[in-house]
């Protein structure tokens, strides 16, 4: 670690460190001696926009206007001229194979199997280590992954699908499994875009394995959590009036989560829209695995198509709105019902 | 009286003070110092200390050095804040040679022994290190490394009674021999993360310049070549003939090389009865040998032949990579220093350290620690035509194109004219903004 660089930096050190709380103490204690000169009525009206503002012009200043440019960039090409709409024409040309189609397909793939295995599998295992005295241990054990970083997700997840032509041992655990146990042929996993169901390509669905892996472990301590949370009288009235386990889950226990299971499926949602890091790392978009997020980024940072980027992000962005409005929604559903 | 001695000892201190700042900002007391930026950390930093060790120890003068990894980033930023070190010495020449279109470094026609260089280096790095063509030399070489390497086992060779091919038809003879013998001549893995086809992209870089020659090879990765132009498109028919039909010449076929990673190919060449024959990589790929078998010994269990000429008129044109130095700052220490640099003697040292090849043909053979570095000195001494990794200067999205297109083509050699076709569009955009 080079620690001469914050020698060097001198000034710009003191002034983070005494300087910024230096000018929120003073804003905070210039603001209250503003308001109390304010007559009595208008302060209440005054006050929490001066306890508010700093926030406001953070989030205006690192969010909204960076998206507004964004927006702006979206209709401009290389040389900042105004183009219309060309950007998103180029992007949405050639349905279904060219422009940004196959990462919007991709997507949407991401966004059907990857919010619904993670539920699924958050919801089940929840359910079920629910029920068993070592619930604590594989709770802890199913969230680990969450720790590991996504590129070293895909690192572990690349020696799960290791390829070995047919013959040789195979290296890979699913390959290994796939060949002693069902006496097939290996498969590349992550290059093979064999449809699966004559829709699915084999390779999307072992990437978004990866990640469902990853972080099903979130789910699953959050729909435990909610499942906790449930009376457990209520589940006593419902045995004694000889409801069975799988009624009681599918009458009682599941309504009750649902407000739970939206809220999460409606988070897994924005991360697929958002899926980047297991794509770079595994396939960086190669054998037809792109998607929009890592488009968007190959676009900037490769092509210095600011334009041609900005295009995607608005249409992802647009993509995300809708379901941000319904999660908010739901959010204040359950606050409420609290 | 007391007060005078006083006011006498006060002003004297304040003059020696006064005299010691002046002598440590403005003139130099010593013999001075130059500032120096590389990437070498750990035990190559040690052996580039070892080489500037005589130097100091002889002029007096010492080296400030600052190695770091994110080299670009840094040297930009200190380039642009006007701060840039002495001298540097980049792993990619890119970015020196962009420093040379904007003047920001100088050319070292009259500072390095021009008729010595000459003498002593082969035409070839004289000229990479002229990348502007106005007979102004801005970058000079120290150390430099070969690609384009064929690994053998010369212990399956002699079992079969095969040769080293000499020529590129002894080498399409080789393969078809291999072949009909019932194992597959090739071993290539294609797969490196987010980089996955750079090393099927060497292949293809290296028939273009041994075909057609420096000026095809230059005006290509300059954009001023198409990609459907004759001579590219051969180079990529060429390598589909080393692939074999449906890469029927390389281990595993299409399926093998996509999911095999690069650092692993080239291993089913050790196993017993070998899987393959032979494995075109850089001169790195030993570590990764003996990573996964560490039982193999350089030049009894492997061992290099250099991919042979395909067309006699550009014979000893090889693609390599260097350590290139660049002079920022204009003193008498550091032109000092870069003479020294460009001496056999300096470079020597690092050469009997091991893990470096000097481009300087006064270097002892005698001085190369093992077979292998000796042998790739003698190719790299006698380079005719040397030129730089066509795809590292490309614009990046160009470069990145060229690997996917490696992927494609690997996987379908039918689709040769789509892809082709497709780079081609990528090319017209990727070099004008």
């Amino acid at each position: 670690m080079d620690f001469n660089v914050l020698l060097t930096d001198l000034p710009t050190l003191v002034v983070v460190i005494i300087g910024v709380p230096l000018v929120l103490a003073a804003y905070i204690v210039g603001g209250e001696y503003l308001v109390r000169r304010l007559p009595d009525k208008a302060r209440p009206a005054v006050r929490p926009w001066i306890w508010v503002a700093p926030a406001l012009v953070l989030v205006a200043g690192f969010l909204v206007a960076p998206a507004i440019a964004t927006l702006i960039q979206s209709t401009e090409d290389r040389h900042g001229v105004f183009i219309g709409f060309q950007n998103f024409a180029t992007q949405l040309a050639g349905f279904p194979t060219g422009g940004a189609w196959i990462a919007i397909r991709n997507n949407l793939f991401w966004l059907i199997f990857y919010t619904l295995f993670v539920l699924a599998f958050g919801l089940l295992l929840a359910v079920l280590f629910d029920r068993v005295p070592y619930e604590k241990v594989v709770k802890s054990l199913i969230f680990m992954p969450m720790a590991i970083s996504s590129v070293a997700l895909v690192v572990i997840w690349k020696f799960m699908y290791a390829y070995q032509p047919p013959g040789q041992p195979q290296t890979g655990t699913l390959n290994f499994i796939f060949n002693t146990v069902f006496h097939q042929d290996p498969r590349t996993w992550i290059q093979d875009e064999t449809p699966l169901l004559g829709l699915f390509p084999l390779n999307d669905m072992a990437l978004i394995g990866t990640a469902v892996w990853g972080i099903v472990g979130f789910s699953l301590v959050i729909l435990s959590a909610a499942l906790k949370g449930i009376p457990g009288d209520l589940l006593e009235a419902a045995r004694v009036d000889g409801a069975g386990e799988i009624t009681i889950f599918r009458r009682v226990i599941f309504p009750l989560m649902m407000p739970t299971v939206v809220v999460v499926g409606t988070t897994l949602v924005i991360f697929a829209l958002k899926a980047f890091d297991v794509v770079y790392a595994m396939t960086n978009g190669n054998y037809h695995t792109d998607v929009l997020a890592n488009r968007m980024y190959q676009l900037l940072y490769n092509s210095n198509d600011f334009g041609g980027a900005s295009a995607v992000a608005v249409i992802l962005l647009l993509t995300v709105i809708p379901v941000l409005i319904f999660n908010l929604r739901q959010f204040r559903a359950v606050e409420a019902r609290r | 009286m007391h007060q005078l001695w006083l006011k006498r000892s006060l002003l004297l201190s304040l003059a020696a003070i006064v005299t010691a700042v002046a002598c440590g900002t403005s003139s130099t007391p010593s013999a001075g110092s130059v500032n120096v930026m590389a990437t070498w950390t750990g035990a190559e930093q040690a052996s580039f200390m070892a080489v500037m060790k005589p130097f100091t120890d002889q002029t007096g003068i010492t080296i400030n050095y600052e190695a770091s990894r994110d080299q670009d980033a840094l040297l930009t930023t200190r380039v642009a804040a006007g701060n840039p070190p002495d001298l540097a010495a980049a792993p990619s020449p890119s970015l020196l040679t962009t420093f040379a279109k904007s003047g920001k470094v100088k050319a070292l026609n009259t500072i390095v022994d021009m008729t010595a260089l000459q003498a002593q280096y082969s035409p070839g790095w004289i000229t990479l290190g002229e990348p502007l063509a106005d007979g102004k030399l801005y970058q000079v070489y120290s150390w430099v490394s070969l690609k384009g390497l064929i690994w053998y086992d010369p212990k399956n060779f002699q079992a079969k009674g095969y040769n080293v091919p000499n020529s590129w038809d002894a080498l399409l003879n080789l393969q078809q021999t291999i072949k009909s013998s019932g194992t597959t001549p090739w071993c290539i893995g294609l797969e490196s993360g987010a980089a996955s086809g750079w090393p099927g992209s060497d292949w293809v870089k290296e028939i273009v310049l041994s075909q057609s020659g420096p000026t095809v090879y230059d005006a290509w990765w300059q954009g001023k070549q198409k990609w459907s132009s004759p001579e590219i498109k051969l180079a990529w028919t060429t390598w589909g003939q080393i692939l074999g039909s449906n890469d029927s010449n390389v281990y595993g076929g299409a399926k093998n090389m996509s999911a095999t990673n690069f650092g692993d190919a080239g291993t089913p060449m050790f196993q017993n009865p070998p899987k393959c024959y032979m494995h075109n990589q850089a001169s790195f790929i030993t570590s990764f040998f003996q990573s996964a078998n560490a039982s193999l010994q350089p030049g009894t269990d492997f061992n290099f032949f250099g991919l042979p000429d395909i067309t006699s008129q550009y014979a000893g044109a090889h693609v390599v990579a260097g350590d290139a130095w660049s002079m920022f700052n204009d003193t008498p220490q550091a032109e000092k220093m870069m003479k020294y640099l460009t001496t056999a003697d300096a470079q020597a040292i690092w050469v009997k350290r091991g893990g470096k090849i000097s481009p300087n043909s006064q270097v002892p053979l005698a001085d190369y620690p093992d077979a292998l570095s000796k042998s790739t000195a003698q190719i790299l001494v006698a380079t005719k035509i040397a030129k730089y990794d066509a795809g590292d200067q490309m614009p990046s999205d160009m470069r990145n194109a060229y690997w996917s297109a490696v992927l494609q083509f690997a996987q379908n050699q039918n689709n040769l004219n789509s892809i082709l076709a497709n780079l081609d569009a990528i090319q017209a955009k990727a070099y004008t903004s």
